[in-house]
């Protein structure tokens, strides 16, 4: 038997009228939301998906030299392919020339085999002076490159519209001529170790941070109002000052005429005419990141700790455990949620951590997101910028993921 | 000195902020086997007392022995009371059986002999089969017999409890009132019991102690406290009170007449003022006054029906007597007292000895 429809009492549908009832209500909502929405997919959605495409792309030079991929499909890149490659090639790259457009091209096949750059430059100013017909002999007259199958091969091989050659080159890897992986020659090999360092350094700076903060948060949750709120403000207080001129302070204290340096001078731990380089290596990144971050561990650890109440420490010590076991058996495992929180916000902050590495970090301290500014700014590699920014969001959610098989995501407690 | 009280409280001050006297100069003995409730409203120190016996607070002057030994210098985890906290404080991260076996196993008790005693702590409260539970799983009232069997749990002789019951609704507080009382009388352990709820205190105690501005007004039994308050504040705390101001006129043996602020005589029970010319409070419960008295009462007097209170049981008279407008007269619930309205006069009659001539509030 079918279930009985309900009627609300004029003789509609339950179901419809809850729904007419609802419509404005849901509405509203959706107004209210729009336009957090649209700026989240404008700024941040869609940039995100952008990069992920950039990072992938590589139609460029399909694009710039259409005739010469279509005749190279018929190349079995062995020998040196026939005239119609030659033709094609003659064709798109006069067309080039019109537009003055080859300069992009030069640098992405330099970069998939060096010496394209003088083959291509010498090509292009040399195409006007072709005759029509045998392309392939007056090519290789340009330029004896052009009769050397290697440089054809790796033409060919720019062919697929998409490559993941970028995310290789993120882990000091590549493709040989034959398109196998290989390890980058040994004095390219730097993508690995600015990995492992930035990790190492999140990974310090997060231990830092929580060594630090546990006793701060736990003063500011058990004192007095009074005193909590002075000692609030001094945590919030370089919360509040730009970055840059903590990490600038930062500076004038590490440098070696700085105060520190003075102080140890005076002590007599170093000579003055020997003193210790606090700044430019990895000790000035470990010690303004560690200053920066610290209130993402105290704010997530406080908030847990202010909800832990005292009592609870009290009905330990009652039932005859001593402050120390107290405190490893009651007081530390309520507060994992807050060291959960803590280092994975200070973590994720850490490993993608940029001016204050860049500015103290020298070359030593610097992080893979003061190389990927890099590809961004100066060497205008962008699609290995986005790969690498890539690779750095994956490793973020892998830790995410990987948090919330340990301690559950659903645990954490930032306030 | 000390001499043979289970716990006793010398002279103890306390402050917090070395300008207010929490707690006064405090003298108070406590037999072992007892069950003793600090009464008082918030603020008065019965709670700072119970931390300081705890060990949570130091006395700032004073000692408190505890089975003859002095015990400001022991630690709290060292002094072995069992505690039962305001709002439970059970571990909300352990399951009730390591609740239980905490003070067990930092007493390093052998694992066999812990099962035993947890299971004999949770039958005690009714809680077998509830080891796996963790404590939010648990209705309040579990919970708070969660934290009674765990204060219990270890054998302490003395526990304490601070307002355990303030959480609970009012049916549920009833039974557990009794619940506690009938572990304290089948183990006979000593118990604390700090409480702001007169009814609660008069229903489970042997002794109790009124506290009020750090001091103890009266320690003494539930009825002698209900029945002989030694000062108007224990009679306007415990219980219902009518009250009258006056001064002492005459005195004579065990009566005294009392001029009343309005200008009429009564007759009363000198507790407090004694002499001629002393003001006073005088103190008469709501049940002890008699509508239409049939023999001769030391005071008999008129007065008028204000508001007439039905409360199921029982029904509650407001009445302007004697220029006190306020004065509460309780009478049962019977069908031949239906004649009672608002505005009505009526006469009211009591007895010297329940007319207590008490300390001028």
């Amino acid at each position: 038997m079918s279930q009985e429809k309900i009627l609300s009492s004029d003789g509609t549908p339950l179901e419809e009228s809850l729904k007419k009832a609802e419509r404005k209500n849901k509405l509203k909502a959706v107004l209210l939301v729009a336009p957090l929405f649209l700026f989240i997919l404008i700024i941040y959605i869609f940039p995100i998906g952008d990069m992920l495409f950039r990072s992938v792309d590589d139609r460029m030079i399909t694009k710039m030299l259409p005739k010469t991929f279509v005749a190279m499909e018929k190349w079995d890149g062995q020998d040196l392919p026939d005239e119609p490659v030659y033709e094609g090639l003659y064709e798109d790259l006069s067309v080039l020339k019109k537009n003055k457009t080859f300069g992009k091209i030069i640098a992405r096949l330099n970069y998939e085999k060096s010496g394209f750059s003088s083959l291509i430059k010498k090509t292009i100013r040399k195409i006007d002076k072709l005759e029509e017909g045998n392309y392939k002999e007056q090519f290789i007259k340009i330029h004896k490159r052009w009769g050397q199958p290697e440089y054809l091969v790796a033409l060919k091989n720019t062919a697929p519209n998409w490559s993941y050659a970028k995310y290789l080159k993120g882990v000091d890897l590549k493709f040989d001529e034959k398109r196998n992986i290989i390890q980058q020659d040994e004095d390219r090999r730097i993508y690995k170790t600015l990995w492992l360092r930035t990790i190492n350094v999140a990974f310090w700076v997060t231990i830092f941070c929580f060594i630090l903060a546990y006793p701060i948060a736990h003063l500011l949750a058990t004192l007095p109002m009074k005193y909590s709120n002075l000692l609030m403000i001094c945590v919030l207080l370089p919360f509040w000052t730009s970055l840059l001129v903590r990490t600038s302070s930062w500076m004038v204290l590490l440098q070696q005429q700085g105060p520190i340096n003075d102080l140890i001078v005076w002590l007599g731990w170093a000579a003055d005419d020997n003193r210790p380089e606090l700044m430019y290596n990895v000790i000035g990144t470990f010690v303004a990141m560690t200053q920066i971050l610290l209130p993402f561990m105290v704010l997530p650890l406080y908030s847990v700790m202010k909800t832990i109440s005292p009592s609870l420490m009290r009905a330990g010590k009652s039932l005859g455990g001593t402050p120390l076991v107290s405190f490893v058996k009651i007081y530390f495992p309520l507060t994992i949620p807050g060291i959960g929180a803590g280092s994975l916000l200070v973590f994720i902050l850490a490993i993608g951590y940029y001016i204050t590495p860049a500015l103290v970090g020298g070359a030593s301290g610097s992080l893979i997101s003061n190389n990927i500014a890099y590809h961004m700014k100066s060497s205008l590699d962008w699609a290995f910028a986005s790969a690498l920014g890539t690779m750095l969001l994956v490793g973020v959610l892998a830790i995410y993921w990987v948090y919330n098989k340990l301690v559950g995501i659903d645990n954490i407690k930032l306030g | 000195m000390s001499n043979d009280h289970f716990v006793r409280f010398e002279n103890v001050d306390k402050s917090y902020d070395g300008k207010q006297l929490v707690v006064k100069g405090l003298n108070l003995d406590i037999e072992e086997g007892e069950f003793v409730t600090m009464l008082g409203p918030s603020g008065s120190g019965k709670t700072t007392c119970l931390m300081m016996l705890a060990g949570f607070e130091t006395p700032t002057n004073g000692q408190i022995y505890l089975d003859n030994k002095v015990i400001s210098d022991i630690p709290p985890h060292k002094r072995g009371i069992g505690m039962v906290f305001q709002n439970y404080a059970l571990f909300p991260h352990m399951t009730v059986y390591e609740n239980l076996a905490f003070p067990l196993r930092v007493r390093k008790i052998p694992k066999d002999e812990a099962d035993k005693k947890v299971d004999k702590a949770l039958s005690m409260v009714s809680l077998q089969g509830f080891e796996a539970r963790m404590p939010m799983q648990l209705s309040g009232g579990q919970q708070q017999r969660v934290a009674v069997a765990r204060s219990l749990v270890f054998d302490p002789k003395l526990v304490l409890m601070d307002e355990p019951l303030g959480a609970l609704d009012k049916n549920l507080r009833e039974s557990m009132q009794y619940e506690i009382k009938h572990i304290h009388e089948n183990i006979g352990v000593t118990v604390v019991y700090v409480t702001h709820d007169q009814t609660e205190a008069l229903t489970m105690s042997n002794r109790i102690a009124v506290f009020n501005d750090g001091k103890v007004q009266q320690l003494s039994s539930p009825d002698e406290l209900y029945e002989r308050p030694v000062n108007s504040f224990v009679a306007e705390f415990i219980g219902e009170n009518n009250t009258f101001g006056g001064e002492v006129i005459d005195v004579s043996g065990d009566k005294c007449k009392v001029k009343l602020n309005s200008g009429i005589e009564i007759m009363a029970n000198p507790i407090v003022a004694k002499s001629k010319g002393d003001k006073t409070t005088v103190s008469l419960r709501p049940e002890r006054a008699i509508i239409d008295p049939e023999n001769d009462m030391d005071n008999n007097h008129k007065g008028k029906i204000e508001e007439v209170i039905y409360h199921g049981d029982h029904t509650r008279l407001r009445v302007d007597l004697l220029g006190n407008k306020d004065f509460i007269l309780k009478i049962p619930n019977s069908s031949n007292r239906m004649d009672i309205k608002e505005g009505k006069e009526i006469k009211i009659g009591w007895n010297s000895v329940d007319c207590r001539a008490l300390d001028p509030k």
